[in-house]
This record gives structure tokens, C-alpha cells and sequence, in this order.
């Protein structure tokens, strides 16, 4: 347990900050302290949290993307287009045209980034600008709203009526997300690749010397982030029940953070999958509380802003680094 | 003769290469392909589009050099420029005198410079990581602006601020004159002052520069302090261009500031890149958008072609550094 | 020249390489190289920085690819170019200078990294990792807690972690990379126990380092290669440490002591009971005008520590500091600079110099107040501050421009020692100035530091090299474990005392 608390202290301390607001929340808010509002919060925290675990496989791997987001958006325009053209389909049929897309469109990167040796930031931005500069010019910025049935109608897997009156429900996109979060934890914890690619992202040289193909590693972790992408955007086309092309931008800094918050490393090597969940959480649930105990919508920005200033101040420094001259030993090395 | 390449290599700087080239082949693709783009008209768009990327690219340049960003300009702007809308508003709104709008400018840039030693201090003493620093500071922005003006706009302001936006001066366009003086301030910032040789040594080599006496922490709180600065001054230039004030206001101006930096030779990392290239690149995006709308194509499209030319311009980097490298060996 | 050792010839190598070149960048690394190890034997590599170890180590493990022509004959079967996850296979482990760990992976994970690596993806299997680790460090007599990230662990125990990792599986050759360079002597004698026992067992290791005492001690056979070229195959018995510096250089070094009584003149420096808890306790000495104090010991003596509290980065606990007889008290090494410190550190590459940048802008960097006119920096001054310095210390450069990194070790350090200069400093720290510098290119440094001190610089030279500030210092102390321990002249006291102290 000590041993837990000491490799995991951003997951812990998350944990507990977690807790304490849910705590000051449950006593300060009627509705908060009930399933039916911590299944609200899983409903709309999964796409969010299907990006996260993406872009965690990258910040592993030592990379970063700005792309991510419009990609999804370029991902669920094409996958409506793509349906309107094979008649309606399914759900089958749909995640797999959106899932080919997304890593069509991380593969891009990927390529960029290896075969080109351009760093993932400057890579992702051209992307970036490429992917959402193209999707707004042939959209004309026109949103779809005539989606296929199958796609718009809310698939409750699970419904249950609370004493109270609240509903539970489970929804596709939670389950969805579940899968995700699973699948991505199965890959980074518990397969070989999953563990090359932290190597590569520690000590990305190391990694080299070992015989690490370091090419399969770029488009195993862009590509992972592309499928994670494209699922979301059809995930949130569902939730959303329309295609807007421009729904999207911004998301990426969002999910960024998020995943920073959870622990991981801009640099590699660093992060974990409940990390990252717990991090997309905080953020959802601070933003929920804040609107049960009536804070003017507009301010709950400026007040997960500042929250994720402090954490990441707070989280580099451990009190000694902000005096001079303690700490500093072996500074010579 | 060998000795004056060398020189003149020097003077030029291998940054110019990226930005030279894409210049020339701007100027000729849609020279041939409409009449009208080597027109004063061309001349004038671009003129006055300049200013307000250019700025904002300014304030992103000092950042990248020290080997970090700064994702908090173009909302710092905003809310810089509503600190001087405010002030215009508090004495008279459109009736406002000459001398609230120094007040105004003043406080404004005093707001900017606050973000940035706010976001300096935790990058100087947590060693955060900057990105990271100044997406929340971002974040904290849009939402103090958003909450603050409800997410509408501000408006209202006295009738001499247009010609800031608008007027030109001996044929030059104001806020064109305004930018140029920022470039021109920016170069000799970089070039002959302590703190710009300190600004490329900490980009390269934090500790190193540490060793060697330098206080590392103050030219860290002074390059965001001067970043911040300079998103006020294009915060003023969007209000009175646009005589309005509203959070979100160039907010997709963001990441094409980073691709003008990168897209100018500057080194991603740090450490190296120059103003002159990065205004030629930021000439050049300029070129690209005006040809483009000459041709039928809207902004979106211009922007497409931003990200295709950044990738081409590292893409054709790659190679040049591969044939260099095999031409050595071929010599030996 | 090509005095090949015969003891034991007839044995078959377990490799053998045969016309070995490499180029990079135009330049050759390695021309048409030879190179044998016989099974079990320890066979040590030696050369100068830059002679082409390293790029040897790495073609023999597969991390690069030789020139067409080159074979590289292992245990019967030949290949033209090896692959890492060949070598791998075929028992070829290394243990790398930078160790090539991953410091946010567990410790387990690290020592059994072979488990992951594969063409197609596997189930990791947590608990055999586990077991490997706990076995291959059994092997060595180390305990550590396998499950913790390695970053837990200080250099000396991932030295270790290293070693075991390059014990897993069935190792039939291990190269060894300069592995005592961050250990001290009792950790550097369990190393050189542990590669006896490898070599007992039958595995062949090759061992590279720069402190030849060691490789005397150790190996049996010894290559040296200089400028990527062989040189030579000598047997270890019957070999001196200066006759293979000889053929490291190609150059004779007869060194004198250069010592000379300094007590005539004023203090620069007076220590007085300085300490820093678990680093340095009690230490006092002073360093007079024109006079060079060298200070030995083992790395983690807590050398750098003193001499970086002297430079105000590490602020004492205890104790006082005194410059031409007034009490100082730094708050930051901008203080010590002001009042005439000035410290070289022994990292050139990551603290010393700013590698990527100009070599002007290295050797100004300290006292850009210099070459301001008008309180903007002038290129002018610049060129004429940085021009006057190359000549003085005959430092070879192409363009003033060009980055830093492109000048050899030696070159470097000149750089280096100007820019301090350029301060106008009273005391001068060297912190192991020569490492990272050819042999042949440190007497140029060492007549360097005998100019300044003749010319009045006070000099603090710190080495963990003895015969350095043997032969250089007027006075060395002896510092172990925090504390000053004992100081010779080295005009009474022989090499081997003080290296016998040392040592011990």
C-alpha cells in the first residue's frame, strides 16, 4: 500500500482532491451526492475521456498532438458522408469507417514525424491547420443534421429509477468508453508494445540500442490516438445528434490539459490511464458542482483554470525547489 | 571571393532560406496566375491583415526562443484589450478623451505584462512546463473574460481610435506603421540588448547559462512580462479595428503564430531564430491568403495551405540536411 | 608496430571482426579495424575521446552498420552487419556509458527489458520479470526492491541495475563502457570482482575505461586504437600505464613536478570550518596569490560541493569564506563573479558551455557588461574581446560564428577557461578540467593554468586523476568523504604516496 502511494502520488492526491470536492459539494448541493448525477457526469465525460487515453498513448510515447480534435471532426463529416453514400448502415459499419479515418488521419502525422524526422508539435500543428483549414473549406461551415436514425436515437443500455425519482442510465457512449479506457490500459500496461513504448519514451535512445523500431512505435501511438479520435467523434456526433464542423476546435488544449493533470509528461515515459480518467473527471465534476451550487456559467473557465494553474504549480514544486540553493545536491552532475 | 559568401551566408542567416524561397514562389505562382496580385490592392490587404498576426507572433517569438510557448496570447489581447475598453467606457465611451485612452493603453499593457509575470514566475520557479503553464493561464482568461462581459461584446468607443485601426499615414497604413516599429523593437530587443543574448542562451542550455552568472530566472519572468506587453499592443490594434472588444476575438490566430515562428526558421526547441525571417514568413502567409482570395478561394482554404506550407518547409529542411550530408561525403 | 600478443593464440576467438570502416558526416570514424576476443577473457579497449570505441561497441552490438566489406565473425557464424535484437540473441550484452536505462520504469522492468522486446506483441508477464530481476541481482549480491522506478535510485545502484540487465539471459560476451566512472573504490572493486567472476564462468567481457591503473588490474589483453585506426594487441602483463598512453598519442610525456613555494604571498582565499551536512564537514584551507591548490579524491568526496558553495551556487551551513581578507557571503554565483570567483565546471558538455551556440557567445556570456556601448551589446567589442582571448590561448577556430560544438575537447576547454577569464577573476576553480580532453591536448591546458598562476591568479585545481595535480599543483589536499584528510607537497612526497592514500 505505501509502495502504491508512492508510485502513484499524482493518482492518489487526485483521488483525494476528488473526494474532498464531491465532500464539500454533497454538503453544500442537494443534488449532487446522487447516482443519478455521477452517472450524468460518465455520460458526458466519455467522449472526453476517449480523447484523453488517446492522446495519453502519445504523451507516452513522447510525442505530442494538436491535431486530434479536428481530426475527430474531419472523422465524423466523412463518416456521415461515407454512411450517406453505403445507404444507413449501423453502428458496425459506422465505428468501423470512423475508426479507419481516425488512424488514416494519425497515420499522417506518424509519417510526418518519422519519415521526415519534424518534431510532433510543428507536425501536428501543420496538421492541424491542414485537417481544419480543408474541412471548413469543403463544408462551406455547413453543419449535418440529417444523420441516420441509428446514429441520432439515444441507446440506453441500462436504466434503473431511483427511490428518489432520479434515473440511473447507462449509455452507448459510456459504454464505449469503458471499452476505450480498457483497451488503451490492456495496451499500455499489459502487452509488450504498450511497454515499448514508454521505454521510447523515456529514453528514446535507450530504446534504439535495444532494437525498439522506433517507426512502429510513432505509428502505433499516433495511430491509437487516430482510432481513439475517431471513435469519439462519432461517439459525440451520437451525443450531439448533428455534425458541426467546427464543434470541435479548441477541444485539444481541454483534453490537454486534462491529461496533464492526471500525470503525465509532456517529454514521455509518464502517465497512466487512471491518472488521465481521474483528471477528465476532476475537471467534469468541478464544472458540474459549480453549476448545482448556481455559479454563473461563465465563470466556471476562469475558476478550472486557475485550479489547473495551482495543481501544475503545486505538482512541480515540492516546496524545497521553490528556495534557492536547497535541493541542489549533486548539482554538479 | 569564398569569404564574401561566407559574410553575406552570415548576414543572411540560414533561417532566411525557409521563408526566402516560399516568398519568391508565392510572388511567382500568383503573379502568373492573376494580374491583379502584383497590385497595390494586394499591397493594401496585406497591410493592414499584418499587424494584428504579426503582433501576436511577436509576442510568441520570445517564448519559443527561451525553448518554451506561450498559448495564452491571443486571450491576454483580449483582456488587455478590454481593460482599455473599460477605461474608454468609465470616461464617457464614445465622448472619451485623448487622455483616457493613454490611461487605458498603459493599463492595458500593465494587464498583459501581468499574465506574463504570472506565468513566468511559476515557469521560472517550478520549472513547469510552459506549455502547460500557459494553457491554463489560457484557460483562466477566457473564462475571466467570458465572465466578465457575459460573452458579448464592447463596443463604443470615441471616433479618433478608427484611424489606429484603419488610417493610414503618408500612404502607410497605422497599425502597419505600429507593427514595424514592434519588429524593429523586437530585432534590436534580440540582437543588441543583454536580455535577448540571454533569451537565445537560456533557450539552449538552461543550466549552462545558470553556471555562467546569468540570472535565469529574471530573463525568464521578463521574456513572458515582454510577451504579455506585446499581446496588449495587438489587443489595442484589434479594438480599434475592429472597434469592438470580444473575448474569443483571434482566437484562430493561435496556433498560426507558432507556425510563423516555426515556418521563420526559429528552432522549435529554442535557442535560435530571428525577427527578420519571421517577418518575411508572416509576409509570405499574408501573400498566400490575399492570392488565394484573388483566385476564388476563402480563408479556410488559405489556411489549409499554411499547414501544407509549414510541412513542406520542414519536409524540404529534412532533405536539404540529407543532400548536404551525402555531398560531404561525395567530396571526401 | 603491429605487435600482436601470442599467449594462449591458439584458442578460436568467440569474435572476430575483420576491415571494419565507418563514416559519418565524411568523416571516418573507424578505418579497416581488427578486433578479437577470445571466450572468457577480459580484453580491454583503449584510446583517446573520439578515437572510435564507442562506434566499435556499437557496430559489434548492430546499433550501427559498417561499411560494405566488413565481417564480423561471432561463436562460427558470420555476418556482414549485426542487428541489435541479433547481438541480443547471440548473448552480445552491453552495459552503455549513459547506462541507457529507463528511469521512470520499474527496476524489474528494466533488468528483464529483454522479455518485451519482439517483433509481435506478447502478454507481459509481470512475475517473470520479477523473478529474472531478483535472480540476476542475487548474482551480483545486491538486494534492491525490484518494483520500485529505477529514478528511486542513485547512479551508483542503476550502475548495477545495468549490470544485471546485461546478465540476463545466457551472456556470452559483455561489453563494459566506461562502468566506474560514477563509482567509488569500494563499488569499483565489487565491479571488478564481478567481471572476474563473469570471466570465470566463461564469459568474454570487454572493458573500457579511461583509468588505466584499472585496466591493468583487470584485463588480460589489451587493443588500442587511435584516430578510428588499430594501433596494436598487447598482453597486460609486462605493460605500464605511461607505456600505453604512449601508444594511445602516439606522443612521450615526461612530466615534471611543477610545484614552487608560494608562502610569501598575500591570501586570496581563506576557508574557515566550512560544512554542508552529508556532503562537506569542517573544511579550511587557503590558496595564496600565483598559487595552485590541487584538491584529490574520489568522486563523491564532495569535491564539486565545495567548490560550487565557493562559487555561491550551494549555500554553507557552518563556517566562513573570506577573499583578500574581507568575509563574503554569497546569495547566488552572480555574487561570486562580482567578487572575482569564477568555476569550470566538470561537466563541459551540459553545464560548462552552451554546446549548440557560437563560440563567441560561449566566451562572452559572463561579462557581457564588456562589450556594451551605450548599453546595447556591440558586435564590435564583441569580435575584438573574443579575438584577443583565441590568441592569447591559442585556441584554434574556424569562424568566431561557428557553434562550439564544433571544437574538439581540448579546444573547448580553452574556450572555456577564456570566458572565466574574461571575468577578471582573483580564484580560479578548475573542476577536472581535463576530462573529455585527449591526453595529448592536456599538457596544452596544464601550461595554460601555469601561465595564470605565474601571472597571479589564484587556482583551485580539482581532479580524480592524482598524477594531475601531482604535477601541477603547488600543494594537494586530500579530501574523502566530506573532509579534508591530508595534504602533501608534492616536492617531498612521491606519486605513490598520495595515490596510495587515495586509493586505499
Amino acid at each position: 500500500m505505501r509502495s502504491f502511494v508512492r508510485t502513484h502520488a499524482t493518482e492518489v492526491s487526485l483521488f483525494a482532491v476528488i473526494v474532498a470536492i464531491s465532500a464539500v459539494l454533497s454538503v453544500s448541493t442537494a443534488n449532487f451526492f446522487s447516482l443519478g448525477n455521477a452517472f450524468d457526469l460518465l455520460n458526458i465525460s466519455s467522449v472526453n475521456i476517449i480523447f484523453a487515453v488517446g492522446l495519453l498513448v502519445v504523451l507516452i510515447a513522447g510525442g505530442i498532438d494538436i491535431s486530434f480534435a479536428v481530426a475527430a471532426s474531419v472523422v465524423q463529416y466523412g463518416t456521415a458522408i461515407a454512411l450517406g453514400w453505403i445507404g444507413s448502415g449501423g453502428w458496425v459499419s459506422g465505428l468501423l469507417i470512423a475508426a479507419s479515418l481516425g488512424i488514416l488521419l494519425g497515420a499522417i502525422n506518424a509519417f510526418l514525424i518519422h519519415r521526415f524526422k519534424v518534431i510532433s508539435i510543428v507536425a501536428t500543428i501543420s496538421t492541424f491547420n491542414i485537417y481544419f483549414g480543408l474541412l471548413m473549406f469543403f463544408t462551406k461551415g455547413v453543419s449535418i443534421y440529417d444523420l441516420p436514425d441509428w446514429l441520432t436515437d439515444r441507446v440506453i443500455l441500462f436504466e434503473h429509477e431511483m427511490p428518489d425519482g432520479t434515473w440511473i442510465e447507462i449509455t452507448l457512449p459510456v459504454l464505449v468508453m469503458v471499452i476505450c479506457v480498457i483497451a488503451t490500459w490492456v495496451l499500455i500496461t499489459r502487452t509488450t508494445t504498450g511497454r515499448q513504448l514508454y521505454a521510447f519514451g523515456d529514453n528514446p535512445e535507450g530504446a534504439r540500442r535495444f532494437g525498439i523500431n522506433i517507426g512502429a512505435m510513432q505509428f502505433i501511438a499516433f495511430g491509437w490516438l487516430g482510432l481513439m479520435a475517431g471513435i469519439g467523434g462519432l461517439i459525440q456526433a451520437h451525443y450531439a445528434q448533428e455534425v458541426v464542423p467546427n464543434a470541435l476546435y479548441g477541444r485539444e488544449l481541454d483534453v490537454l490539459a486534462a491529461v496533464v493533470l492526471g500525470g503525465a509528461r509532456l517529454g514521455g515515459g509518464k502517465g497512466s490511464v487512471l491518472g488521465c480518467v481521474l483528471g477528465v473527471l476532476l475537471i467534469s465534476i468541478t464544472q458540474n458542482g459549480l453549476n448545482l451550487m448556481g455559479v454563473s456559467p461563465f465563470a466556471f473557465k476562469m475558476i478550472i483554470g486557475a485550479i489547473i494553474l495551482v495543481a501544475i504549480t503545486l505538482s512541480n514544486s515540492r516546496i524545497e525547489r521553490l528556495l534557492p540553493f536547497v535541493n541542489q545536491k549533486g548539482a554538479g552532475r | 571571393m569564398s569569404a564574401i559568401v561566407e559574410r553575406l551566408k552570415a548576414l543572411i542567416g540560414p533561417e532566411m532560406a525557409g521563408p526566402g524561397l516560399a516568398f519568391l514562389a508565392v510572388v511567382l505562382v500568383f503573379g502568373i496566375a492573376s494580374p491583379q496580385f502584383l497590385s497595390a490592392a494586394t499591397f493594401g490587404s496585406v497591410a493592414f491583415q499584418l499587424p494584428e498576426l504579426g503582433l501576436l507572433t511577436l509576442a510568441m517569438l520570445l517564448p519559443i526562443l527561451t525553448g518554451g510557448l506561450n498559448l495564452a496570447i491571443t486571450f491576454t489581447a483580449n483582456i488587455a484589450g478590454l481593460t482599455l475598453a473599460w477605461v474608454l467606457q468609465a470616461n464617457g465611451g464614445v465622448e472619451a478623451g485623448p487622455g483616457a485612452f493613454a490611461l487605458g493603453s498603459v493599463l492595458a499593457i500593465l494587464v498583459g505584462a501581468t499574465s506574463g509575470v504570472i506565468m513566468g514566475l511559476v515557469i521560472a520557479f517550478t520549472r513547469a512546463h510552459p506549455i502547460l503553464v500557459s494553457l491554463s493561464m489560457m484557460i483562466f482568461l477566457r473564462g475571466l473574460g467570458e465572465f466578465l462581459t457575459r460573452g458579448g461584446d464592447v463596443s463604443g468607443f470615441p471616433a479618433y481610435l478608427g484611424p489606429l485601426g484603419h488610417g493610414s499615414f503618408l500612404g502607410v497604413p497605422i497599425p502597419l506603421i505600429v507593427f514595424i516599429a514592434c519588429v524593429l523593437a523586437w530585432h534590436v530587443l534580440l540582437t543588441r540588448s543583454k536580455l535577448g543574448f540571454n533569451t537565445y542562451m537560456i533557450g539552449s542550455n538552461l543550466e549552462a547559462t545558470r553556471y555562467s552568472g546569468i540570472n535565469t530566472r529574471k530573463v525568464i519572468v521578463l521574456v513572458y512580462a515582454l510577451s504579455g506587453a506585446m499581446c496588449a499592443i495587438a489587443g489595442i490594434i484589434m479594438l480599434a479595428r475592429f472597434n469592438s472588444v470580444r473575448i474569443g476575438h483571434g482566437e484562430s490566430y493561435l496556433l498560426i503564430t507558432v507556425l510563423a515562428c516555426f515556418l521563420g526558421g526559429v528552432n522549435p526547441f529554442g535557442g535560435f531564430g530571428r525577427v527578420i525571417p519571421v517577418f518575411v514568413a508572416l509576409v509570405v502567409l499574408q501573400l498566400l491568403s490575399s492570392g488565394l482570395n484573388l483566385v476564388g478561394a476563402n480563408q479556410h482554404l488559405a489556411t489549409a495551405v499554411w499547414g501544407l506550407l509549414l510541412a513542406g518547409v520542414m519536409v524540404l529542411r529534412f532533405v536539404a540536411t540529407k543532400f548536404k550530408i551525402s555531398f560531404v561525403r561525395k567530396e571526401t | 608496430m603491429h605487435q600482436l600478443a601470442t599467449a594462449g593464440g591458439g584458442e578460436k576467438p568467440l569474435l572476430s571482426l575483420r576491415d571494419i570502416n565507418m563514416t559519418f558526416g565524411g568523416v571516418k570514424a573507424l578505418k579497416n579495424v581488427s578486433f578479437d576476443v577470445r571466450p572468457g577473457e577480459v580484453h580491454c579497449l583503449a584510446g583517446e575521446n573520439g578515437c572510435g570505441k564507442s562506434t566499435l561497441i556499437k557496430i559489434i552490438t548492430g546499433v550501427y552498420r559498417p561499411a560494405d566489406g566488413a565481417s564480423i565473425e561471432f561463436d562460427g557464424e558470420t555476418y556482414s552487419h549485426m542487428s541489435p535484437v541479433t547481438a541480443q540473441d547471440r548473448g552480445i550484452q552491453v552495459i552503455w556509458q549513459d547506462l541507457a536505462l529507463f528511469p521512470e520504469m520499474s527496476v524489474a522492468e528494466n533488468i528483464a527489458f529483454q522479455t518485451v522486446i519482439g517483433r509481435w506483441p506478447k502478454l507481459v508477464d509481470y512475475g517473470r520479470m520479477r523473478q529474472i530481476a531478483t535472480d540476476a541481482l542475487a548474482r551480483l549480491g545486491v538486494t534492491l526492491d525490484v518494483d520500485l522506478p529505477l529514478k528511486e535510485y542513485a547512479i551508483a545502484q542503476r550502475q548495477i541495475v545495468a549490470i544485471a540487465r546485461a546478465l540476463v539471459g545466457e551472456a556470452r560476451l559483455v561489453f563494459m563502457d566506461e562502468p566506474t566512472a560514477s563509482l567509488t573504490q569500494s563499488e569499483t572493486d565489487h565491479l571488478l570482482d564481478i567481471v572476474r567472476g563473469l570471466s570465470a564462468s566463461g564469459v568474454a567481457v570487454v572493458f573500457v575505461s579511461h583509468r588505466l591503473a584499472e585496466v591493468l588490474e583487470i584485463s588480460s589483453r589489451i587493443t588500442v586504437l587511435r584516430d578510428g585506426a588499430l594501433v596494436g594487441v598487447y598482453p597486460a602483463t609486462g605493460m605500464t600505464q605511461s607505456r600505453i598512453t604512449e601508444l594511445m598519442t602516439g606522443k612521450t610525456f615526461d612530466q615534471q613536478v611543477r610545484a614552487k613555494p608560494r608562502d610569501g604571498q598575500p591570501v586570496v582565499l581563506d576557508v574557515e570550518g566550512l560544512s554542508r551536512p552529508g556532503q562537506f564537514e569542517d573544511v579550511s584551507l587557503t590558496v595564496r596569490r600565483g598559487e595552485t591548490l590541487g584538491i584529490t579524491g574520489l568522486l563523491g568526496a564532495g569535491r564539486t560541493e565545495l567548490a560550487l558553495t565557493l562559487f555561491g551556487m550551494l549555500k554553507p551551513a557552518s563556517g566562513t569564506i573570506a577573499l583578500e581578507g574581507r568575509p563574503v557571503r554569497f546569495s547566488s554565483n552572480r555574487d561570486a563573479i562580482a567578487a572575482g570567483v569564477a568555476y569550470l565546471s566538470e561537466d563541459r558538455l551540459s553545464l560548462g558551455l552552451i554546446q549548440p551556440q557560437a563560440i563567441a557567445d560561449n566566451l562572452v556570456i559572463s561579462s557581457l557588461d564588456k562589450i556594451l556601448a551605450g548599453g546595447l551589446l556591440s558586435e564590435e567589442r564583441k569580435r575584438s574581446l573574443v579575438s584577443r582571448w583565441i590568441a592569447d590561448l591559442g585556441v584554434k577556430i574556424g569562424l568566431q560564428q561557428d557553434a562550439i560544438s564544433t571544437l574538439s575537447g581540448g579546444n573547448q576547454q580553452r574556450v572555456a577557461i577564456a570566458k572565466w577569464l574574461a571575468t577578471d577573476p582573483k580564484l580560479l576553480i578548475l573542476d577536472a578540467p581535463t576530462v573529455g580532453v585527449d591526453v595529448g591536448a592536456r599538457a596544452g591546458i596544464f601550461d595554460i593554468v601555469a601561465r595564470l598562476a605565474e601571472s597571479g591568479l589564484a587556482i583551485i585545481l580539482i581532479s580524480d586523476e592524482v598524477p594531475e595535480v601531482y604535477f601541477n599543483a603547488d600543494r594537494v589536499l586530500h579530501m574523502a568523504q566530506g573532509r579534508i584528510v591530508g595534504s602533501y607537497d608534492p616536492r617531498t612526497s612521491s606519486l605513490a604516496d598520495i595515490e596510495g592514500a587515495v586509493y586505499a
